[in-house]
């Protein structure tokens, strides 16, 4: 009686363990790097004056500009999320969480990817309080409040969104968060580029997306560790 | 005992009075046009409240002293019965003093909020906002473009909700977090609430007028001292209500256009 109930146990042990390594996507090594750009007279980015928070204030030496079209030397395309959102495999969230700041009354970085159920640490290292309230709509809605000192807040997402968030302190705080089905993902830098490594071969919808413009997808097929190029073009307008 | 607390209160009226005669803490300094007139009715508000404290804490202290070695079992008035023409009396002077007060000061209110604004103001628009001031000066064309609520974006720096893709006159609005005003220049701000009530309050200028939503409420002042003030809400707004200020910048006229051309290039 007692053998049986090990085996049994042994079975279920090994059955688990062996759904658990099928779970797991296929590493792959293929990838798709690229540029996005934009084509026009992209808005002037307006200077925020932070004279009231003199803590934030004396932090930048000049003053920050807002983000909501970021654009680099080239005609490069800051803050776009080039995710895979149709053919991946789907996976689990890594372990390691993702930190969002709040320094120099800025969201660093202005706009944060991460995977569904992916741990986000969210820290306040400014002098000041800061209140965050994520405008999520399909995920629960919620603000905290965190003065100086405050240990930083640790949540996650548990559905994909794309999540605008404020500070309900201080108005001209603005970020995203970009709550992703996927692992595969980028954040397109000053100069526009973007990379997204660890591609299993198979057929993707890669997906552009911009806070402020229409977001662009295209086609790519991987075979093998292919790496291919897929570069992105905005429209955008001066207002 | 009695005698005790007579000298102590003889004593507090005493310190009391003195702190304001020495003018201990006194009025910040006034910079503006009509603040003369609010500091001088704050003056009679305050001698006139001030003499009748005095009287009244004299008397008090002179009756405790004289009766303090009397024998109990005196009958005491009471309210109503016996005192009534004492309390009327009471009542009546009070009462006139205080409509004395409203009837001259009315004459310094209605300079500020009933007077029209002088026809070469500077005009100037006011957003407030959970928690911040955001000012508006309409640009080289010298006209605001229009409000559209529906377009305010705090992330775009668009607070006031102007709308440029179509309307010209919004393209070359300079928005900005501080007030920045020419001395000696009439200034003229309407002001409005993007969400919940909040109050314009700039000590040096004598002037507090509350923003109410849905309303462009008229609010001028000239200012006549050139420096940095500060401009506080004072009406309880959430949250962050401690923290929402803005900076009143008096500048020469030279200084404040070259200010504006500078804010207008960007």
């Amino acid at each position: 009686m007692r053998s049986r109930y090990f085996t049994a146990l042994a079975v279920a042990a090994l059955l688990g363990s062996g759904m658990l390594v099928f779970a797991k996507p296929p590493a792959g090594s293929g990838s798709i790097t690229g540029k996005v750009t934009y084509t026009g007279t992209p808005p002037k980015m307006k200077p925020i004056d932070m004279s009231k928070e003199p803590s934030c204030a004396k932090q930048h030496a000049t003053p920050v500009l807002t983000e909501n079209v970021a654009t680099g030397p080239g005609s490069a395309l800051q803050w776009v999320v080039v995710y895979i959102s149709a053919g991946d495999q789907g996976s689990t969230a890594p372990s390691q969480a993702v930190r969002y700041d709040q320094k120099g009354c800025q969201y660093l970085p202005h706009v944060l990817p991460m995977q569904v159920n992916q741990g986000l640490q969210i820290y306040n290292d400014d002098q000041t309080s800061h209140n965050i309230h994520p405008l999520s709509k399909v995920n629960a809605e919620w603000n905290k409040s965190q003065p100086p000192g405050s240990p930083p807040i640790d949540t996650k997402y548990d559905k994909p969104e794309f999540i605008p968030v404020k500070c309900n302190i201080h108005p001209w705080m603005h970020g995203y968060f970009i709550v992703l089905n996927t692992s595969h993902y980028a954040v397109s830098g000053e100069d526009g580029s973007f990379d997204i490594k660890g591609l299993p071969p198979g057929k993707y919808t890669v997906t552009a997306w911009q806070e402020q413009y229409p977001a662009q997808s295209q086609e790519v097929t991987i075979s093998g560790s292919e790496a291919k190029t897929a570069n992105f073009v905005f429209k955008v307008l001066p207002y | 005992m009695g005698k005790l607390f007579a000298a102590v209160v003889f004593v507090i009226t005493l310190i009391s009075v003195a702190i304001f005669a020495m003018h201990t803490w006194w009025l910040p300094i006034d910079i503006s046009t009509t603040g003369p007139a609010v500091d001088r009715q704050m003056n009679d508000t305050l001698i006139g409240t001030g003499v009748l404290f005095l009287a009244g804490q004299l008397v008090l202290a002179i009756f405790v002293w004289g009766s303090s070695n009397r024998a109990s079992g005196r009958k005491i008035k009471i309210f109503p019965g016996g005192a009534t023409p004492l309390v009327t009396a009471a009542i009546i002077l009070v009462g006139l003093e205080i409509l004395t007060l409203t009837f001259v000061g009315s004459k310094a209110w209605g300079a500020i909020y009933l007077a029209p604004p002088a026809a070469n103001s500077l005009k100037i628009d006011v957003q407030a906002e959970q928690f911040a001031f955001y000012f508006r000066y309409a640009g080289p064309d010298g006209q605001f473009g229009a409000l559209h609520p529906d377009k305010i974006d705090d992330g775009s720096g668009n607070y006031f909700g102007l709308d440029p893709a179509n309307d010209i006159a919004a393209r070359d609005d300079i928005v900005v977090g501080s007030l920045a005003v020419p001395v000696n220049r009439p200034i003229e701000l309407t002001l409005h609430s993007k969400d919940v009530g909040h109050s314009f309050y700039v000590r040096e200028l004598r002037v507090q007028q509350d923003f109410v939503p849905g309303l462009d409420i008229p609010l001028h002042f000239t200012a006549t001292q050139t420096g940095k003030f500060e401009i506080v809400c004072t009406q309880l707004c959430g949250l962050g209500h401690y923290n929402m200020k803005a900076y009143l910048e008096v500048m020469p006229e030279d200084q404040w256009e070259q200010w504006l051309k500078s804010q207008s290039g960007q």
